[in-house]
């Protein structure tokens, strides 16, 4: 399985990364690289095997619905680019 | 042509959890902005979720209050897009084996009519935080404090054709939901929000047509006016041989209108996957079980009883058993009379509620005062004229119905010798409207007791028993007659 360079670019807009043509041609190219193991992968016998959404062979642990957080709003917003009213602010999106 | 509108919701519950789903962080209502998103809200680096066992039992209680098979082990995902009220690019929610399997609810259409709707399936995820766009110097605001909230997203199947369902399973789920006490149900501070799925097609075919999303809706009206306008909106669109474009639509409740959201097109690749920082749930049947003896009565089993037990209509017991606070308050206040507590319930108390923008939990009259006070109306303590203005002043906070008699001075008269004394004085002093009464031919009589009435009520400063006065009356006129 391979992918090509318009998948990549489609791809570099849904996570919002610029590329250039150049590089695009680059990633499209070591993502087939990585898809080849993933054929590999895929060729072996899984019949019977129910699938896994985890690697590890465990189960969740839940947390008791306690308050453990406290307000830290300040330490927050000293390290953001730009706050007001306590809001963070950033760029306009709007739909 | 004849068209048939089919309509599927999608509904955003929100759980009433102390903490978020993934984090200890409060998710208390109105907090100041941001003091209530840590480090895991933000998505800081290096932070992992822990799931929060309570988003888990409530979630699971829908399930059994809706007759759904609950998945054993279920899987959160990962829905990937980027929205500055989403810290980590991705809302952790469950796609593959969510919580809650497939269920059904059930519809009372009036007139005995019902009709089942299919639930799909119901999961678990968390909520965005909001974006303020006031203008910020150029910029949007974002308060994180809603990011992680628990919610469960209730996805039912096209089983609906027309707003008035739609509407009623919307009321319906409303009423579960906040039945078994796994959502304040607050529509206003946007605790359940709805998406409306809508396709038309010509009467009789099978196939469904192209259909649109409507997102967001946040009340039963709104929810109505979308789906009346984008109706007959596909309708045009087809009757003039267009053809209806597959897109996300947010309604404009002020204007109206409807509009495509394109952006969310563009971004409606969400390449989803097992989320990596979650290990799958598994629950067993003991947790199930002990879940299924906490699940408190359900609307339906709650109105078929207020019929049985309290002889209620059908619709006044629909309307009484919608919500638990309203079910609870109508219970405490049936001790001495079920029809007049359903009638003042339905009627002063609802009236002044919603004039005073008030919850039936807020109300400064409570079911037990309003109990006390209708005993007080069944005794002939008070007449149901002296019962507004007792209600009256229970609501301005003068205390229970017996301090507010007391204090007003509005105990009926129901003693007979003091009554016959008014109705003699009256007559007494009135001798030529007693004339009057005596030349009145016979079947016209009952006309010219008003007038009376209103004398001897008048000089009772309003506190003669009437259903007494008018029998008194009657005899002492007979009398002279």
């Amino acid at each position: 399985m391979a992918v090509d360079r318009s998948e990549i670019e489609k791809l570099a807009v849904l996570a919002r990364i610029e590329m250039t043509d150049e590089a695009a041609e680059q990633v499209a190219s070591s993502i087939s690289d990585v898809l080849k193991l993933v054929d590999q992968l895929q060729a072996a016998d899984t019949d019977g095997v129910a699938p896994m959404a985890h690697p590890m062979d465990a189960v969740q642990r839940l947390r008791l619905d306690e308050v453990s957080e406290s307000d830290q709003r300040e330490k927050f917003q000293a390290i953001a680019p730009a706050t007001e009213n306590g809001l963070y602010l950033v760029p306009k999106v709007i739909d | 042509m004849e068209w048939e509108t089919v309509i599927g919701l999608e509904v955003h519950v929100q759980l009433n959890t102390a903490t978020k789903i993934f984090s200890g962080a409060s998710t208390a209502f109105g907090a100041e902005p941001n003091t209530q998103a840590c480090a895991i809200d933000l998505a800081m680096p290096g932070t992992l979720p822990v799931v929060n066992a309570e988003a888990y039992r409530k979630a699971v209680m829908f399930g059994l209050a809706i007759d759904a098979g609950i998945a054993k082990r279920s899987v959160f995902d990962r829905k990937n897009y980027f929205y500055p009220d989403l810290p980590k690019g991705y809302q952790t929610t469950q796609l593959d084996i969510p919580i809650v399997g497939p269920g059904h609810i059930d519809l009372q259409l009036g007139e005995g009519k019902t009709k089942r709707v299919r639930i799909h399936h119901a999961h678990l995820e968390e909520d965005a935080g909001k974006s303020l766009h006031e203008d910020f110097h150029g910029m949007s605001g974002i308060d994180l404090n809603r990011a992680g909230t628990p919610l469960i997203e209730v996805v039912s199947e096209p089983d609906m054709n027309n707003s008035v369902e739609a509407v009623a399973f919307a009321k319906q789920l409303h009423s579960i939901v906040t039945s078994i006490g796994i959502c304040d149900g607050k529509m206003a501070q946007g605790s359940m929000r709805f998406d409306v799925n809508i396709s038309v097609r010509p009467k009789g075919q099978e196939e469904l047509g192209t259909r649109t999303e409507t997102k967001n809706l946040n009340s039963f009206k709104f929810m109505e006016e979308a789906i009346a306008l984008e109706v007959e909106r596909q309708i045009d669109i087809l009757e003039d041989g267009g053809s209806i474009a597959q897109e996300t639509r947010l309604y404009n409740s002020d204007a109206k209108t409807s509009k495509s959201m394109r952006s969310k097109e563009e971004a409606n690749d969400y390449r989803y996957f097992p989320c990596p920082d979650l290990l799958p749930v598994e629950i067993d049947d003991d947790f199930i079980e002990a879940v299924r003896k906490q699940l408190p009565e359900l609307p339906a089993e709650r109105q078929a009883r207020f019929v049985d037990t309290y002889k209620l209509s059908e619709y006044d017991a629909s309307l009484l058993s919608a919500s638990a606070d309203l079910a609870h308050f109508f219970e405490a206040a049936a001790s001495s009379d079920a029809k007049l507590a359903a009638n003042w319930v339905m009627g002063e108390v609802s009236a002044r509620l919603n004039a005073d923008d008030k919850a039936i939990a807020e109300s400064p009259v409570t079911g037990d005062m309003l109990g006390d006070m209708i005993a007080r109306l069944k005794d002939n303590t008070i007449s149901s004229k002296q019962a507004k203005q007792v209600f009256e002043g229970m609501w301005k906070g003068e205390g229970n119905a017996d301090a507010v008699i007391e204090k007003r001075g509005l105990k009926q008269v129901s003693d007979t010798g003091a009554l016959e004394g008014m109705v003699d004085a009256v007559l007494a002093a009135n001798a030529a409207m007693v004339e009057d009464y005596k030349n009145t031919d016979e079947s016209k009589r009952k006309k010219k007791l008003g007038g009376f009435m209103g004398q001897i009520m008048k000089a009772s400063k309003g506190q003669a028993n009437p259903q007494m006065i008018n029998q008194i009356l009657m005899k002492k006129l007979n009398e002279l007659v």
